[in-house]
């Protein structure tokens, strides 16, 4: 495949961290349906925020290495549908929580449309698996016969610890926005008593 | 090299959306901290 494969190191490296993003989204909207704090209402957004960020890169990073593989920039068989399909629902996530100005009933709200959301991340991950698609085969955990060559394995795990612990920095400033952004709120309520 | 052009085109698109996304980040940060303190300021003048 030549220079070209070098791609795979940043495409598949955020769409695990963007699988991770959706996973603490996931844990954090079933928290809030249970225990109703708002801190997991601020993690759940921050979350599908930061995730979206990181499918993103995947979905303009795809279409630049298919383009001289394939011939094409962009088809619709599964996996592709189905990743675009979760940015869709992640967008629509973040779109629903602007409608909605009741603070709980928006919390709840989305709460529950993330858990419906993330029922796509499954999808997505075995896609390739289940049907037959022009996407690659699975090259990480794709049972016997695949696998990475140690030297490509070594760039993938520095590359994907890279961009888990860009992961982590951004989701920790998102998280900070959101406790601020509920802080100004707070304070709002009080200059109106006033 | 072949397709050098691709890699960095998708190198590059990768940490651009990255840093947008931060700066916006950054950005709504300090609007909202420069509410906190308008409305800081707002409640001491009220009391």
């Amino acid at each position: 495949m030549g220079v070209i494969q070098k791609i795979f190191y940043v495409h598949v490296s955020c769409a695990f961290s963007a699988f991770v993003a959706f996973g603490t989204c996931f844990y954090a909207n079933l928290r809030y349906v249970f225990t109703r704090e708002p801190q997991s209402d601020w993690l759940g957004v921050s979350a599908a925020e930061v995730g979206l960020a990181f499918i993103t890169v995947v979905l303009v990073t795809g279409p630049i290495w298919a383009h001289p593989v394939w011939g094409i920039w962009w088809t619709w068989d599964a996996r592709l549908t189905l990743t675009f399909v979760l940015g869709l629902l992640y967008l629509s996530y973040l779109l629903l929580r602007s409608m909605v100005e009741e603070p709980d009933k928006r919390a709840l709200f989305s709460a529950l449309f993330g858990i419906f959301a993330f029922l796509d991340v499954p999808l997505v991950y075995f896609s390739i698996r289940w049907w037959r698609t022009q996407h690659p085969q699975p090259v990480i955990l794709g049972g016997p016969g695949s696998g990475l060559e140690p030297r490509m394995r070594v760039s993938y795990l520095l590359m994907w610890g890279a961009l888990t612990g860009l992961l982590i920095l951004l989701l920790s400033a998102r998280y900070r926005l959101e406790a601020l952004r509920a802080s100004v709120d707070e304070l709002r309520r009080e200059a109106d008593v006033r | 090299m072949k397709n050098l052009d691709s890699v960095l085109a998708a190198y590059l698109a990768g940490w651009a959306i990255f840093f947008v996304y931060y700066i916006s980040v950054a950005q709504r940060m300090s609007t909202l901290r420069e509410e906190v303190e308008r409305l800081k300021a707002l409640l001491s003048k009220g009391k």
